[in-house]
């Protein structure tokens, strides 16, 4: 620890002794991923950005319903894919970053903004935090949508996809993408991109979230889609139909009969 | 009189050649075979690398493919099986054979496609085809039936990958017999099922969901091309190794058709690809 304080920056002697410990056969613990299907697209007045919901930790699942879209500012969201502490740490850490900048400038957050902190807090930790983004928003130069990858690059596309599920929703963005979708025809993309990988990917799965961000707000659909709904549901209490069971003998006794009712005293809990 | 080639030794199973009734040879014991490097399909040992010659090198066998094919894509509709694949063998990153048939007709009522290493493909072209030609010779009306090629591939499969020696392939088998389609695929350890619709490689990320979400059994056949087509244009977008020329083959009742190369209409110039970082200078 003694390199990071004197010279700044990362001090990577942590990283030396994991990989110390893990030739010597030590395995280290498994951190909760979110294999994931993310998917972003930009329509004509604005963003749609989707999200399964399962996270995984190893082979279990870990959350049924997690949220993957994470707010950055008002008119900014970015989903995560990776490791969900490093997506949930790093994009609140951006959005309190702008949040302060908003106070200070008066001014509505500008999504390369938060593009440009991303990246370069990444790419500082050379791909070890590992959060792969789909960051969407629009601002007062039009929507806009990115992808931010764990060793800090970016892309700036029209339509996006990102974690495990990212070329089963992929094949479905590249059959149905066209230009200047409406608003209604990019909710059914994502959905179905979204959906593609929740059915054909492991590490998907759950429900639907989709985020559509317009110039005018933000209409957050948590479980859009909830594809989890069981076939049967058992209700609670257990109410049979009267009728349902078949009586075969019935025999009524009067208790009042054999039974003696004694009042007492309460018994005494203090011993 | 010359005996006919073999390409399977009875002792060594599907797949393997040597002499028919060749003993397996466990690795300490080598009396046929002096040379380390001498691959167990019986063919003669060719010297790679001086330095494993040595004694006491482990025997090597394939460990990685160098002339490869992508994906293969097939679905069953009403009357019969798409098999689709580009033509492509690629050289690592190089497209080096533009124009290799990765989909190969066995007999009238099937047809084979294959991705992975190219020259084991051929090899196994050369199996089937001698087992056609013996169904040929023996005159009795009797061909190969689709699921019964799709059995001997398995095995073979199989068998070399026990042997530690893979055929190094995904192969994807399609017939119609008996008014019925029969798909089926075999991966490179033996891994086999049937399926409505299957693909190999990374078809199978980025056809397969396409197929699971379009795909119905009684399909025109022009409803199943025109998914293939979509299909292989995603594949075509998505995967580094792969060109813009494709071959579709069709098994049905009236046999075998295999088309002629062709290419698929493809879009690049969405609005929104030209000047990515008008807005966000660093970003592309």
């Amino acid at each position: 620890m003694a390199g990071a304080s004197q010279q700044g920056g990362f001090a990577f002697d942590l990283c030396k002794r994991n990989e110390f410990f893990e030739a010597k056969g030590v395995k280290h613990p498994g951190f909760t991923k979110t294999g994931t299907t993310i998917a972003g697209i930009i329509f004509k007045d604005g963003v749609v950005l989707g999200a399964d919901t399962r996270s995984t930790a190893g082979t279990t699942v870990a959350d049924k319903n997690c949220e993957k879209i994470h707010y950055i500012a008002p008119n900014i969201y970015c989903c995560g894919a990776g490791t969900a502490a490093d997506t949930e740490n790093v994009t609140g850490m951006v959005a309190s970053q702008l949040e302060l900048h908003r106070y200070a400038t008066g001014a509505q957050s500008r999504v390369v903004t938060a593009m440009t902190l991303l990246k370069g807090h990444l790419f500082k930790y050379q791909g070890h935090v590992s959060a792969a983004l789909v960051l969407g928003g629009v601002d007062f130069r039009g929507p806009h949508l990115f992808t931010v990858y764990p060793h800090g690059s970016t892309d700036s596309l029209p339509y996006c996809t990102m974690g495990s599920g990212s070329l089963n929703a992929m094949a479905v963005f590249e059959s149905g993408y066209k230009d200047d979708l409406t608003r209604e025809e990019a909710m059914d993309l994502v959905a179905r991109a979204i959906r593609s990988g929740i059915m054909n990917d492991l590490g998907s799965g759950s429900n639907v979230d989709l985020c559509i961000i317009t110039k005018d707000g933000v209409e957050y659909l948590r479980n859009h889609e909830y594809l989890q709904a069981k076939t049967y549901e058992r209700q609670f209490p257990q109410k049979f139909a009267s009728g349902s069971v078949p009586v075969v003998r019935e025999r009524i006794y009067d208790i009042k009969k054999v039974v003696t009712v004694v009042e007492g005293e309460p018994m005494d809990m203090e011993a | 009189m010359q005996p006919r080639p073999q390409s399977h030794s009875a002792a060594l199973g599907p797949g393997c050649t040597g002499p028919s009734l060749a003993n397996p040879t466990p690795l300490a014991f080598d009396q046929q075979r002096q040379v380390a490097q001498a691959p167990s399909c019986g063919a003669e040992a060719f010297a790679v690398d001086p330095a494993a010659l040595a004694n006491g090198q482990p025997r090597k066998h394939t460990t990685y493919p160098y002339v490869t094919g992508t994906s293969v894509l097939g679905i069953t509709y009403k009357d019969g099986v798409l098999l689709a694949s580009d033509t492509l063998g690629a050289y690592g990153s190089t497209k080096r054979y533009k124009s290799f048939d990765r989909l190969r007709k066995v007999n009238e009522s099937c047809i084979v496609g294959a991705g992975g290493e190219l020259s084991d493909f051929q090899y196994i072209m050369r199996l089937l085809e001698e087992l056609s030609d013996d169904d040929f010779c023996m005159d009795d009306g009797h061909t190969l039936k689709p699921a019964e090629v799709h059995s001997y591939l398995c095995r073979v499969l199989y068998n070399r990958r026990n042997k530690m020696d893979p055929l190094w392939n995904s192969l994807v088998v399609g017939g119609f017999h008996a008014g019925k389609p029969f798909l089926g695929t075999v991966g490179m350890q033996g891994t086999n099922y049937t399926d409505a619709h299957v693909a190999t490689g990374f078809g199978n990320h980025l056809a397969r969901p396409l197929m699971r979400e379009h795909h119905r059994p009684d399909m025109s056949e022009d409803e199943a091309t025109a998914l293939l087509h979509q299909c292989l244009k995603v594949c075509y977008y998505r995967d580094k190794n792969s060109i813009n020329k494709f071959t579709i083959a069709k098994v049905s009742a009236e046999g075998v058709t295999i088309s002629e190369p062709f290419a698929l209409e493809t879009e690049w110039r969405y609005k929104l690809f030209e000047n990515p970082a008008a807005n966000a200078a660093g970003a592309w």
